[in-house]
């Protein structure tokens, strides 16, 4: 990305003001994960109802920076780093919004683990940890955004790796938990339902980092893993 | 997509040098010019773009004081012991302006073929048809070839120009701003044309509109100050651009 000015003030601010968007709506699907892990461990119902009600302001958020992308490209044609960065700001809004929908699925989980008198945080520490860890990826995800760091948005896509691993040995606990107590399966359902969200963000987030790479450094980096695992498959 | 064959090459500039008198306005040109494709040539005004490109066709060689240093290598066409005038033949040229002769439609395309000494009237029939349902006029100007040239509107002008151009059956067609002077509808025919021309033509463009140069090139070569900034593939110069002052240039910084 150059650090000159466009020789149109109007198209910088325009680019300025898209930015600052996505920033706006990063930071409110921020704020709505960490309320999920909260109401996780507290089991707090008013930051679930919260967390339930900021959907529609990120969907509207959503909406309106898809449109402003539209328009740029309509009344600028970008080339070079301003395509770039207006074609991965149209895929990272799509993560950032389906990072809410998580958050969402998570709160409404918690709600029935709550409903049904019980507190998530009883079944273990594991969903917490790994929520904190994808929340991590979150932040970082939108810090290389910010400061289109594409060193920082790789230490984010290999941090997935972990959320993965720890949300599989999540899912074999609680297999043995039902198994041993057939009491516990409604519960351990929804906390299972609650870990695969948490697992989604942290997808998502990688998604976005992926992103940020092509806008910085113009390299599409998407799917290298599983081609290159497809490719020695098909080899052997 | 754009495939993955190597293409061939057709020209190749090799530290081109080129002199104003004492005034260097190409400084070192090394580029490749592939077969039957369509490389623009982009950059600001007094980069040197429309300089290269008048040297393909040895415009140059008409004024006096003007001078070359290195090569444009090619197969067979612009050897130094090659006649301007032949090359000339070989090489078409399209201006920014229409420049139709004051004659009629018929002898502005016949015009390179009489010179060549061809006189026959029905291979000069054969040929200003071809020529001109080449340059995709002729539907239009097929009942009025007596007519003056320079009657017809400036896109079919222009049009008239390419046809001309393309009468004597040349290798490399140069084009130099073809669209400024014209109105989006008639430079979306021109553009259209050049997609279809280059099945069997190369042709060089020097472009001031960036996105014409997006739409229409396979290749794009940057030129700012005298000097070849990059050259490359279109779509990965729009998109992906190596050197900071392509980049800036294409996306509208200032430097």
């Amino acid at each position: 990305m150059s650090e000159n000015v466009h020789l149109s003030s109007q198209f910088d601010e325009d680019l300025g003001r898209l930015r600052s968007n996505v920033l706006q709506m990063g930071g409110l699907v921020e704020t709505q994960v960490m309320a999920a892990i909260e109401a996780y461990k507290t089991g707090d119902m008013t930051r679930v109802k919260n967390i339930i009600e900021a959907e529609h302001t990120v969907n509207d958020l959503e909406k309106a920076i898809d449109d402003d992308c539209a328009h740029l490209i309509a009344r600028r044609q970008p080339a070079a780093s301003d395509l770039r960065l207006v074609f991965g700001i149209i895929k990272i809004v799509t993560d950032l919004e389906r990072i809410g929908d998580e958050a969402k699925k998570i709160a409404k989980g918690v709600r029935r683990i709550c409903e049904a008198g019980q507190l998530p945080s009883d079944y273990g520490a594991g969903v917490r940890h790994i929520a904190e860890a994808a929340l991590g990826m979150v932040r970082e995800s939108l810090d290389a955004f910010a400061r289109l760091d594409s060193a920082m948005a790789e230490a984010v896509i290999r941090a997935d790796v972990d959320v993965d691993t720890e949300f599989k040995s999540i899912v074999r606990q609680l297999v043995t938990h039902m198994m041993e107590d057939q009491r516990t399966i409604t519960t351990s359902i929804d906390i299972l339902s609650i870990a695969r969200a948490v697992e989604r963000i942290g997808d998502h987030a990688k998604n976005i980092a992926e992103h940020v790479v092509f806008i910085v450094d113009g390299r599409d980096i998407r799917h290298q893993g599983k081609d290159k695992k497809a490719n020695e498959e098909s080899r052997a | 997509m754009q495939s993955q064959e190597t293409p061939t090459l057709k020209a190749e500039a090799r530290n081109l040098n080129f002199f104003y008198g004492q005034m260097q306005a190409l400084k070192k040109i090394n580029m490749p010019v592939y077969d039957k494709k369509v490389t623009a040539l982009i950059g600001p005004s007094g980069c040197g773009k429309s300089t290269y490109l008048r040297s393909f066709n040895r415009m140059h060689d008409l004024y006096p004081g003007n001078r070359y240093e290195g090569e444009i290598r090619n197969t067979n066409l612009l050897a130094a012991d090659v006649d301007p005038i032949e090359v000339r033949m070989r090489v078409g040229m399209v201006f920014q302006k229409p420049n139709p002769f004051p004659k009629s439609i018929f002898e502005n395309v016949a015009y390179g073929l009489r010179v060549r000494g061809e006189n026959n009237r029905r291979v000069l029939d054969d040929k200003v048809e071809r020529a001109l349902r080449d340059a995709a006029i002729w539907e239009e100007v097929k009942d009025r070839l007596p007519e003056q040239a320079p009657n017809l509107s400036g896109g079919q002008q222009q049009r008239l120009c390419i046809a001309r151009a393309l009468a004597t059956d040349p290798e490399l067609l140069l084009f130099d701003e073809p669209t400024s002077a014209l109105d989006p509808i008639a430079t979306a025919a021109i553009e259209e044309l050049i997609h279809d021309l280059k099945k069997r033509v190369t042709i060089l463009i020097v472009t001031h509109n960036m996105q014409q140069a997006a739409r229409v090139s396979d290749y794009t070569a940057y030129m700012f100050l005298g000097e070849m900034i990059e050259f490359g593939k279109t779509d990965e110069i729009f998109i992906k651009p190596k050197d900071k002052r392509t980049e800036d240039y294409i996306t509208g910084r200032m430097g």
